[in-house]
């Protein structure tokens, strides 16, 4: 009786595999990231300390019953954390500069190239139709967005897709920078972008979130929910009206559905399931992503350059990409490295808040597409 | 349908309509702006 008793204490090391083991050292990796490197700390560490939880033996946190299962089939699967993560970001989200400029939203789409440059990559490597959009949508540079389109079509894949979308975006300084400088010239990169405040109708940013949702979604309708809800809190935002619902979606809403986002998807990354080559190649492919968002920003801001007579610093472009506002002082940094007398941001802040709205934009016309060439 | 045939179609047809739908967005709301403009400062003007 004794002897049972005690071996049932040692159960969790009887039943240890090393992929349970590497993957307590990635969850405490995740942590180092966010603790110590202060990258996405809101998810990262949450995600970290999710993986260290699901790959305790015998736990039994993602069985039938377990309490990260439940979380992960009430928020993830039923896609409600990533629409209720929207909602705070679109109620914290100023859109003021792409109104002043709306041109600059064209920006916003070029950065989404990398989406579908990707998703033919995957296919081409063996991915099933699915799975590769699972793995372009990470060009999204979007967390939210490719949480819900992966937990609609690849939901084997969400632990490897969400880790490598939030690291990339945190990755941001780091990953953009060389590609700016390898294809921008040293004169490209001086040229000074006036910034001139424009007057914007007060009544068109209330009516922004309204013409946005319905031009997108009627035509896309796909992505209702994603582009609905990053609107509505924008309207709570513009409309000034409703303060302690912009208050609660910017903090305690935001804040609740992140901690239990990032633990369930930590929970998704258990060793024998996460521990695939094919983890390695969504990494990879990941990272080729969010380069060709970055170029094809950059080649458009180049085009527009041309269009202005060298007005455009195609530095701009960059920014297109939907981490926010990471992205844009990054082009901020590098343009005032070239020309200390050049002051980017606001214009990179249009740009990077229209690379907001085209990364939703993009999945959502994806995801319509899909629905119309009958493949979900 | 062939996995490229697919890829093909949706990186014309997806990244064809975001940009399409992005421009319309533009142009939606930089006419708004001026109309919008435009009233408010007509509406000064009476004030």
């Amino acid at each position: 009786m004794i002897i049972e008793g005690l071996s049932s204490l040692l159960i969790g090391f009887s039943n240890f595999q090393w992929s349970h083991g590497v993957m307590i050292a990635v969850g405490c990796a995740l942590l180092y990231l966010g603790i110590k490197k202060d990258m996405e700390p809101l998810l990262l560490v949450p995600i970290g300390f999710g993986a260290i939880l699901v790959n305790i033996p015998m736990s039994g946190l993602m069985d039938e019953g377990g309490l990260l299962r439940h979380f992960y089939e009430a928020g993830v699967l039923t896609e409600i954390f990533p629409c209720l993560i929207f909602i705070g970001i679109g109620a914290m989200t100023d859109f003021g500069p792409l109104l002043e400029n709306p041109r600059i939203l064209l920006l916003g789409g070029a950065g989404q190239f990398g989406i579908f440059l990707t998703l033919l990559l995957a296919l081409a490597l063996g991915f099933t139709q699915l799975e590769a959009v699972a793995i372009g949508i990470i060009g999204a540079c979007d967390g939210p967005t490719s949480i819900y389109v992966t937990s609609k079509y690849a939901p084997h894949m969400l632990g490897a897709v969400s880790v490598a979308a939030y690291c990339y975006m945190s990755l941001v300084p780091i990953i953009q920078p060389p590609i700016m400088r390898a294809l921008t010239s040293e004169e490209e990169r001086k040229i000074v972008m006036k910034y001139e405040k424009k007057t914007v109708s007060p009544t068109l940013k209330v009516l922004f979130p309204i013409v946005v949702t319905l031009v997108t979604c009627l035509i896309a309708p796909m992505g209702t929910p994603l582009m609905g809800t990053l609107m509505l809190g924008n309207l709570l935002k513009e409309s000034g009206v409703t303060d302690r619902l912009v208050k609660a979606s910017q903090n305690e809403i935001a804040n609740i559905v992140t901690l239990l986002l990032g633990i369930s998807i930590g929970a998704t990354m258990s060793g024998p399931a996460f521990l695939k080559a094919q983890t390695l190649i969504i990494l990879g492919l990941g990272l080729v992503a969010i380069s060709l968002d970055t170029a094809m920003g950059i080649f458009l801001a180049k085009i527009m350059k041309v269009l202005s007579g060298g007005k455009v610093n195609p530095l701009i472009g960059a920014a297109g990409i939907s981490a926010f506002p990471m992205s844009a002082r990054v082009v901020q940094m590098v343009g005032q490295k070239a020309n200390k007398k050049n002051y980017l941001l606001m214009h990179a802040m249009g740009a990077n808040t229209g690379g907001q709205i085209g990364s939703v934009l993009a999945a959502a016309v994806m995801l319509s597409l899909l629905k119309g060439m009958g493949i979900v | 349908m062939q996995n490229m045939e697919f890829g093909l179609t949706l990186t014309v047809l997806g990244m064809g309509g975001t940009m399409f739908i992005l421009f319309l967005i533009g142009l939606i709301v930089d006419g708004l702006n001026k109309i919008l403009l435009r009233g408010e400062k007509k509406e000064e003007g009476r004030g």
